[in-house]
């Protein structure tokens, strides 16, 4: 059979099944063959809201998506390119959130065209004109009755041979394929492998055989070292890697695996995870280890967060160093526990009663997540402060290929900031100008000190007098102006000044420079810029802002919609823009969504391309 | 390098340890009202830690908040005033961070048994090393006189103005449920010997030593406990070999009863039947190992430089090529 060779600069995979199926172990096995290869990648986890659901379904499905292709990859990108699925649900369910291009190719297990339901056999053929009509390709294949020729059971067993397909169809390097998935299964029976690597091979020759088609994704040319891993993953290492010895938590999605993959390792390296009875314990047992010298920190999402308040703001009174990650998940209340969001924000900076200055940081990659646990943990030990990292779920699940981080055996080591201190030494030593002061440590100050949450004197003594307070109040506020002050204005990319500046921040990053770029290659002036200060925001914003004739913020929360007709005067703005317009007193715009998923570089680059149609 | 100051230069230059005596624990004068047994509580903790010449610098006062949170004020050590019902997170925090440390946690019966009760249970189950102390005079009182608790059924309070509409928790039997309990004492603030004795007991013991020191609020509760110890009725006292020793004087103040603390079963028949208060020592179980100590025993100590080769290590497993 003559096959068709095409070579691509990328492309976006999914393989999706029902949960149980393998479909999320494939993927695993091929993004990290692809790593290997050279290639950039992005992956993001399709994950089921149950842990076993009713098979058969569209909520059901579990898999993984894919982008991997010839350049360092930083977000998700647009549409899917190629699906491979285990049944017609599966590819429903790809279809209801608008995930698959319209020339996307299908291939799909072809046993439900003869299940014995005929509604199921309906079901697959109006599906598959559907994908055809809109101008996709299907291909059908006998993935189950060929895996049976080698297996007894499908499942698993499926996964590898379709793994095996997808090596055919993307030109993958069989030997390596082969001993990745020898490195997936090695805790498992040699048997278990054994198979496994039949069916690997038999889904290759089968292509060989069957398929006219097959892609090329080359990979990078110049090599620097890299490492694949999750935000989550990134997080725990980083923490690891910051010299925290004690992560206090309590089970919370998108959060806990930051937790995991600390307790299976923690401990090696001297530090461990306390699981604490709530949320309210999880920050108060931080907090405590912190208060007596240990570096410790808490994770959880935005339920956690609500309940840590009362907590966060007895750090911020007691200066006490904290570091709280919260990996945002969509809100209010139980909301979408496992997708993305970026809703947040506010309630970090705002939501302790009465004034509790603390500082607010956002990850924007994977890299971020590992070192921004370095920055959080100097910040909160130098200035006695608390400081909360926001991650997303975005992040948490997406495997990106970055750029190995060099460790730094100062920070590994980092003893506690602390003053020597002396017979004498006060709890709250403010300095007059910066607020800042040294803590005494129980075990290792020479004089006691008393730490409370009434409003207190540099003594830590109980005052209530309106001049004790307006002064802590100060002091207080002045470290996080102090620590502004030591903040570079952040820097653009794309030209310093043009028409439009987007601003943005945490995990939309990648899509949102992708889309600037693809706006700039036509010839628009648009530029971006991505916080990772919120709270203090860096110096010189409005300056800045002042070079563009138009500024508009791109986020994953809740915003009116600027044309909604019901919508008067009262327009609810998303939050990066609600803060930028009362800190510079810019009209920044706001384009924001609470999709549950990362935003996508072609729907972005659409509202930028009309948002600079609109202007005079 | 820095100067010292010229005491500590003395100190560091003389031979001879310093012994520590009552003033070295005195803090800010007490603020309690007049006739308040927290005054005596305070006495009673300064005295221990004076018999036992604990260095205050290594001697932690956590509380939360309530009239009886204001004690880390009051004692020199170490004192974090937190909030309200959050003591035994904080407390398990210093511990698990610093084991050497010794750590004193001081709560009220509406900061432990109410708002607070969620970390009280796990706190006895985690069993980490602190003395815990529940003053416990059956009322709130510095939100001015609402219902606790342990506000007894019909008591009259600013919050139940027609008579407290439960009976009340009954927190020795709820904390001889709890697994992996590892010290229950109950003593009063009106028995100063005693008080000391159960405290000088929990101190040594290794493993969270529950207190509940009964007592009455002179301003809101002076009809508690038999107004504070006044009806020998209420109360009995436990002794054994293992137990609280009681001075022959006590017997005034109530009944006496013979009671092994390592009788689970007759500690929780004797705190659920309720016909008298149990005053002595209600459960010890000396073999529990401490949550640090289960802990911190799996830790490994690498050093800064094995730590960043065993850091690297993990990263290559997760290198492309790795």
């Amino acid at each position: 059979m003559a096959i068709h060779k095409q070579s691509v600069k990328e492309h976006i995979l999914e393989i999706v099944s029902d949960a149980g199926e393998g479909a999320q172990k494939a993927g695993e096995v091929f993004a990290k063959t692809a790593a290997r290869m050279g290639n950039g990648l992005w992956t993001e986890a399709i994950i089921p809201a149950e842990i076993q659901p009713p098979a058969h379904g569209v909520r059901s499905s579990s898999g993984i998506r894919i982008r991997f292709g010839s350049d360092f990859v930083s977000n998700g990108g647009d549409l899917t390119n190629l699906a491979l699925v285990f049944n017609e649900m599966s590819l429903l369910s790809r279809l209801q959130i608008g995930s698959l291009a319209d020339d996307v190719i299908v291939i799909i297990d072809d046993i439900w065209s003869k299940d014995p339901s005929r509604e199921i056999r309906e079901h697959y053929r109006e599906l598959l004109d559907g994908i055809r009509q809109r101008g996709g390709r299907v291909v059908e294949v006998p993935l189950q009755e060929e895996t049976l020729k080698i297996v007894e059971e499908p499942n698993p067993g499926k996964n590898m041979f379709a793994l095996g397909l997808l090596g055919f169809v993307y030109e993958r390097n069989q030997k390596l394929l082969a001993a990745v998935v020898s490195e997936a299964f090695q805790a498992k029976p040699a048997e278990v492998l054994r198979s496994n690597l039949k069916l690997l091979d038999a889904g290759y020759q089968w292509a060989k055989v069957h398929l006219d088609f097959q892609f090329e994704v080359p990979g990078m040319q110049s090599r620097k070292p890299m490492l694949a891993m999750n935000g989550n993953q990134a997080l725990a290492l980083g923490s690891i890697a910051a010299g925290f010895e004690l992560c206090s938590m309590y089970p919370i999605t998108p959060a806990t695996s930051v937790s995991q993959y600390l307790a299976a390792i923690f401990e090696e390296f001297g530090g461990f995870v306390h699981q604490a009875e709530d949320e309210l314990a999880a920050i108060g047992v931080a907090l405590g280890a912190n208060f007596a010298g240990k570096p410790a920190f808490t994770v959880t999402s935005g339920p956690g967060m609500a309940l840590k308040t009362e907590f966060m703001g007895l750090a911020v009174m007691t200066e006490i160093p904290l570091v709280v990650i919260d990996v945002q998940r969509g809100g209010p209340s139980t909301g979408l526990p496992t997708k993305v969001e970026q809703g947040d924000l506010l309630s970090s900076i705002f939501a302790t009663p009465g004034d509790a200055p603390k500082v607010v940081l956002a990850a924007s990659s994977i890299g971020d997540c590992f070192k921004l646990m370095q920055t959080a943990r100097r910040i909160a030990e130098d200035f006695r402060m608390l400081v909360i990292l926001l991650s997303d779920a975005n992040l948490a699940s997406g495997v990106q290929l970055f750029e190995r981080p060099e460790l730094m055996l100062d920070e590994i080591a980092r003893p506690m900031s602390a003053g020597t201190s002396h017979k004498g030494d006060l709890a709250y030593d403010w300095q007059e100008e910066t607020g800042l002061s040294k803590r005494l440590i129980p075990g290792r100050s020479k004089e006691v000190g008393m730490t409370s949450s009434l409003n207190h004197s540099p003594a830590g003594l109980v005052r209530s007098d309106t001049e004790s307070n307006e002064l802590a109040h100060r002091m207080r506020s002045h470290k996080l102006a102090a620590l502004q002050q030591a903040l570079k204005p952040p820097a653009l990319h794309g030209a310093e000044q043009g028409e439009l500046l987007v601003v943005g921040w945490g995990s939309t990053r990648g899509a949102i420079e992708e889309a600037v770029d693809r706006l700039r290659a036509a010839g628009q002036r648009v530029s971006s810029l991505h916080l990772v200060f919120l709270n203090p925001l860096p110096p010189g914003l409005k300056e800045i802002f002042g070079r563009f004739k138009q500024v508009m913020c791109v986020e994953i929360n809740y915003a009116d919609a600027a044309d909604d007709a019901f919508v008067g005067e009262g327009r609810r703005y998303s939050q990066l823009a609600f803060l930028l317009r009362a800190q510079t007193l810019v009209d920044v715009d706001c384009f924001a969504r609470v999709c549950g998923r990362a935003l996508r570089p072609m729907e972005i680059a659409e509202v930028l391309e009309k948002k600079l149609g609109g202007s005079p | 390098m820095d100067q010292l100051p010229i005491d500590e230069f003395l100190t560091d230059l003389c031979p001879f340890e310093k012994q520590l005596d009552l003033d070295d624990y005195l803090g800010e004068a007490p603020r309690w009202c007049q006739g308040c047994g927290d005054l005596g509580i305070l006495t009673a903790v300064q005295k221990l830690l004076r018999d036992n010449q604990a260095e205050p610098t290594e001697v932690v006062c956590v509380s939360g908040i309530g009239c009886s949170s204001r004690f880390p004020y009051y004692l020199k050590a170490f004192g974090f005033h937190g909030i309200h019902g959050r003591a035994l997170p904080i407390s398990t925090g210093v511990a698990l961070a610093n084991p050497k440390l010794k750590v004193l946690t001081v709560m009220g019966d509406g900061d432990c048994f109410s708002i607070g009760a969620g970390h009280w249970v796990h706190a006895i189950r985690y069993n980490v090393n602190l003395l815990a102390m529940v003053l416990d005079n059956e009322i709130y009182g510095l939100t001015r006189e609402q219902t606790s608790p342990t506000t007894p059924l019909g008591t009259r309070t600013r919050t139940t103005p027609k008579g407290a509409f439960l009976p009340p928790l009954n927190p020795l039997q709820l904390m001889l449920g709890v697994s992996n309990l590892s010290f229950l004492a109950q003593t009063a603030t009106w028995l100063p010997q005693h008080l000391l004795a159960t405290l000088q007991q929990a101190y040594r013991h290794q493993g969270l030593a529950f207190v509940r020191i009964l007592q009455h609020c002179p301003v809101f509760s002076p009809q508690a406990f038999g107004e504070g110890g006044k009806d020998a009725e209420l109360m009995e006292f436990l002794y054994h070999v293992q137990g609280i020793a009681i001075d022959p004087a006590l017997e005034r103040f109530g009944g006496r009863r013979e009671h092994d603390p390592a009788d689970l079963a007759t500690a929780q028949r004797l705190a659920s039947e309720r016909e008298r208060e149990p005053l002595g020592l209600l459960y010890q179980n000396p073999d529990l190992p401490s949550y640090e100590t289960i802990r911190h025993a799996a830790l490994a100590h690498p050093s800064p430089a094995e730590k960043l080769t065993l850091l690297n290590r993990r990263l290559d497993r997760l290198a492309p090529e790795g």
